[in-house]
């Protein structure tokens, strides 16, 4: 993007252009990069919620016995660990971004429906406050797993309607976030702003939004029927009464395959966002990472039932859902392959952001590698619900989503506060989190192969070696985030004044306007030439 | 900054070949080759696959490694300018399709071959319930509940201060293994009767959902003689972890003697319910039964967990409804995580349950249930 913005003006002629003093300024604020500070501290704090909860899993499993908790306080823990970080963590972390960042790329003056994006926000912590107090409910929280396959999930005690109810929730603030950003991407782009010329942030956020707002609905309705089934009388899902409990599987995972390229879309966005200016050398192939992303997206709906391989479809079934789940491999290798040529022959330097990107790229796609293996049917019968699933979703979600999300943060912190952040603290980060991730989630691929089941609160004693390295690696990762939120409040609180620039490589509107970037940027709207 | 790269590799290329070689072999790091055709197959897909992959990441990550170390701004280089090549981007898009095709038909070959249940000797229905297994021999009766040993599950009882390493295949013994003969096709029927449980022996490479309402279908061919271990693996409720899956395959002559006694058995079983029982007897047997199909929900003390299993100490219906209490443990409550447990229990083993729990704890009624009276309200 060789954009040149004429600065926007920020004596701007009416009154109220700054933010309302106190309180009442978050609660009422539809400031675009109000709300992206809210939902990016929403995420952090309940990234360490959900971790404490990984925590508690992996001190069970530290050795063979159980000796802290009761199992099935453990399933409530892998239960609601997973729904925290999935709805609570990385998909809030993405729409923050998006909110501080899609309006400054793009060179509009806000999203294009602020009100709403107020709500869609302040619905958050109603909704998780009523998840998580499930937990202190008789019978306990959900236990099912975060999949609620009945019909273990309609056992589940007085927590079952709040937590249906906590979902839909969720689902209605995702569905309005990704309606803002389609509308906002739709009719707030700058004049000689053209499709093409939008960064991929922008790009891969613009197809999450579609891909959110085609089956958050989906997620609904498949829990409204459980709701039903459990205290309606239907029987949906429910084979006695000519119902059929695969089915909910079907529908839950037509959601759920869409959602796990919505937890790691955007993040291939952010690092292509960092790669090239890190590496001071155009994006590689910029049209072909647009049309690889919407291949993706498209692919995503037609290879659901990869999930779903020992519950006994018929043949043809597997075959074609093996088939396309390995199809996804081309264009996710087309995105790969790109960004080594971006940085190859360019003039690299290694700042804290890009040690992030690095690391995002290489430990994806070992998280690629093991989804190639799972994709294989017949071998997928011996991995299906072992640890090696565990290990695999982990290394694309955490050195994955995690690393662009935190990748990201560094790469605009100095834009949103106006301050460097301490490079050394930044990477003390990186390289603690790195050799923890890999302590903690490598050895998973190990005692999975050997055959230890997921979702087990204790294990036969052949797997305690590698589960202790494990549980070790738990705690070296959590307290490393520690580093994370005191860098964070450092840079907020002052360091060396950042330049408008910040980085020397850095294209696009948004290193245009001053650090921090103004209350209100781009009004007027800046025009691309 | 090429410790990235390199701490990556050791990583990656060491994890990869301590997975393969055998040098580590005692710390089992790799899929079991098992003991058929099927798994031993599925072994060399796997490692195939684990190859193919290793050497794309090498090809990969030895790019960027050396972009690392050479493309550095600090070695003074300027950065090329070029961005785009359609060429470059249609190889790298054809080659990867060449591979996939390459390993995707071979896999679509193998999975026929896994699916084809046809022609096979011996059927075995086997259901999943919360949390145990039962398996029903269809072509000689033989019939039997199989769940985790007492010495695992003492060992796993909070408290129970028994070291996990002192106990035999902790976790993975059961008290009735599943027998098998060698050499035959066997083919399972898979149900569930409550949730959904899924049956894997990974010695054996097949692993299916027991659904409850539907019947799965699947093979093996053992070929070595042994004793094979596995695990339920689909969550299935608080004690998932707890329902181990033993297989012994046996020459078929001892298969035959396994099964002649097992039906012999079932036959004095059988005759026990007709004939009166001492309450001590009961007592007896039903704390084992007591032990065995209702600790893991109503606790050995009888109180339950609150808001999920009712506590059976100083219940009204232990206390008062004879009816009551034996109908529900024969018919169980629809709906609720309470089973029928009419098929899995004989009358004396009701019997013995219900006189136990009528007179465990604090339960202090006197009664003495009959095997009976049972039988006769099954008829019902
Ligand atoms: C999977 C868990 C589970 C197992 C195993 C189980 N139960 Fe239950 N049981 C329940 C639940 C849940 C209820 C409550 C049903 C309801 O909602 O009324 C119950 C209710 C009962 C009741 C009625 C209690 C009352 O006060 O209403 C009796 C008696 C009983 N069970 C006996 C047994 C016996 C005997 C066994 C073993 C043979 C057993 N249960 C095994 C879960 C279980
Ligand atoms: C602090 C780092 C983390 C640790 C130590 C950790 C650990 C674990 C463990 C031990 C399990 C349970 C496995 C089992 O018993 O089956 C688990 C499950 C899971 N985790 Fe994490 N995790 C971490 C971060 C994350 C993040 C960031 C995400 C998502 C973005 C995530 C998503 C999940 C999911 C989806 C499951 C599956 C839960 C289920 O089986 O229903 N985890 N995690
Ligand atoms: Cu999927
Ligand atoms: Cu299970």
């Amino acid at each position: 993007m060789n954009a040149q913005a004429t600065d926007a003006h920020h004596d701007s002629d009416h009154d109220h252009h700054g933010p309302a003093p106190g309180l009442m300024r978050w609660v009422t604020t539809t400031n675009h990069k109000d709300i992206g500070t809210l939902y990016l501290w929403f995420s952090l704090i309940m990234f360490f919620i959900g971790g404490l909860m990984a925590l508690v899993i992996r001190s069970e499993l530290f050795q063979p016995g159980l000796q802290l908790v009761d199992p099935h306080f453990f399933n409530q823990m892998t239960t609601m660990h997973a729904l925290v970080m999935i709805f609570g963590v990385v998909m809030p972390a993405f729409v923050g971004l998006a909110n501080w960042m899609l309006p400054m790329m793009i060179g509009a003056p806000d999203m294009a429906l602020p009100r709403m994006n107020n709500w869609s926000f302040w619905i958050l912590p109603f909704g998780f406050a009523m998840m998580l107090s499930t937990l202190l409910m008789e019978g306990g929280g959900p236990a099912a797993g975060w999949t609620l396959y009945p019909p273990l999930s309609l056992q589940t005690g007085d927590a079952f309607p709040f937590l249906i109810f906590s979902i839909h929730l969720l689902g209605v603030s995702s569905i309005m976030g990704a309606i803002n950003i389609v509308a906002t991407i739709m009719n707030l782009r700058a004049p000689g702003m053209t499709f093409m010329k939008m960064p991929l942030f922008v790009w891969t956020w613009f197809i999450t939004a579609y891909l959110l707002i085609a089956v958050m609905p989906v997620l609904a309705g498949a829990v409204t029927m459980l709701l039903t089934d459990k205290f309606f009388g239907t029987s949906f899902f429910d084979a006695a009464g000519g119902g059929d409990p695969v089915m909910f599987q079907h529908i839950f995972w037509f959601f759920g395959h869409p959602e796990v390229y919505i937890l790691i879309l955007p993040s291939f966005g952010l690092v292509s966002e960092i790669i090239p200016t890190f590496s001071r050398k155009r994006l590689f192939g910029y049209s072909s990472m647009v049309y690889a992303t919407a291949s993706i997206a498209f692919l995503s709906f037609i290879v659901w039932a990869h999930h779903m391989f020992t519950v006994g479809m018929p043949l043809a079934g597997e075959i074609f859902f093996m088939f396309t789940t390995m199809l996804i491999a081309v264009p996710t290798g087309v995105k790969v392959f790109n960004w080594v040529s971006t940085m190859w022959r360019g003039a690299m330097t290694f700042e804290t952001p890009m040690l992030f990107a690095l690391g995002f790229v290489v430990m994806f796609t070992i998280g690629g590698f093991s989804g190639l293996m799972l994709a294989m049917t017949p071998i997928d019968f011996q991995y299906h619900d072992t640890y090696f699933v565990v290990a695999h979703f982990h290394y694309v979600l955490v050195p994955g989503a995690i690393y662009g999300i935190i990748g990201g943060v560094y790469y605009w912190l100095p834009k949103w506060t106006g301050n460097m952040y301490s490079e050394s603290l930044g990477k003390m980060h990186f390289w603690l989190s790195t050799i923890f991730v890999n302590v903690l989630f490598f050895p998973m691929h190990f005692v999975g192969l050997a055959g230890m089941p997921r979702r087990i609160p204790d294990y036969s004693v052949q797997f305690a070696d590698f589960n202790q390295i494990a549980t070790i690696g738990a705690f070296g990762f959590g307290f490393s985030q520690i580093l994370l939120l005191v860098l964070v409040v450092k840079c907020i609180r002052g360091g060396e004044k950042a330049t408008d620039q910040v980085w020397e490589g850095a294209e696009g509107l948004e290193w245009t306007v001053s650090s921090p970037a103004p209350y209100h940027t781009f009004s007027p709207q800046p025009v691309i030439k | 900054m090429n410790k990235i790269q390199r701490v990556m590799g050791i990583l990656f290329g060491g994890a990869l070949w301590t997975a393969t070689g055998p040098a580590w072999a005692e710390w089992e790091l790799n899929l079991t080759e098992g003991v058929t055709e099927i798994s031993r197959e599925v072994f060399d897909m796997h490692m195939t696959v684990m190859w193919i992959c290793f050497w794309i990441g090498v090809i990969v990550f030895g790019a960027m490694a050396i972009s690392i170390v050479k493309h550095r701004k600090s070695k003074g280089v300027t950065p090329a300018t070029f961005h785009e090549s359609t060429f470059a981007e249609i190889l790298w898009t054809i080659i990867p399709f060449v591979i996939l095709i390459s390993m995707a038909f071979p896999a679509a070959k193998m999975l026929i071959k896994m699916e084809d249940t046809s022609d096979a000797e011996i059927t075995i229905k086997v259901t999943g319930h919360q949390w145990k297994w039962e398996y029903e021999y269809l072509d000689s009766g033989v019939k039997f509940i199989s769940s985790l040993h007492a010495d695992s599950r003492e060992a796993a009882t909070p408290g129970s201060g028994i070291d996990p390493t002192t106990v035999d295949n902790y976790l993975l013994e059961v008290d009735n293994p599943v027998v098998l003969p060698t050499g035959k096709k066997v083919r399972f029927l898979l149900t569930s009767s409550d949730v959904i449980h899924a049956w894997w022996i990974p010695a054996f490479a097949i692993k299916k959902d027991a659904i409850p309402g539907f019947i799965n279908e699947m093979w093996t061919v053992v070929d070595e003689e042994g004793t094979y271990r596995g695990q339920c693996a689909e969550l299935c409720g608080r004690q998932h972890g707890f329902m181990p899956i033993v297989v012994e395959a046996r020459s078929e002559a001892e298969y035959d003697e396994w099964v002649t006694a097992q039906l012999a058995a079932a036959e004095v079983a059988a005759s026990s319910a007709d004939r009166e029982w001492a309450m001590d007897e009961l007592m007896e047997r039903g704390e084992k039964v007591y032990g065995t199909y209702c600790a893991a929900c109503h606790q050995a003390n009888g109180n339950g967990i609150a808001g999920v299993f009712p506590a059976l100490n100083g219940s009204p219906m232990v206390l008062e409804d004879i009816e009551g209490h034996i109908n529900i443990i024969l018919n169980g409550k629809p709906g609720t995580a309470m089973q029928a447990f009419a098929a899995q229990l004989n009358d004396a083993d009701i019997a013995a349950v219900v006189t136990y729990e009528r007179n465990a704890w604090e339960n202090e009624t006197g009664e003495i249930i009959q095997p009976a009276t049972v039988k006769s309200m099954r008829i019902q």
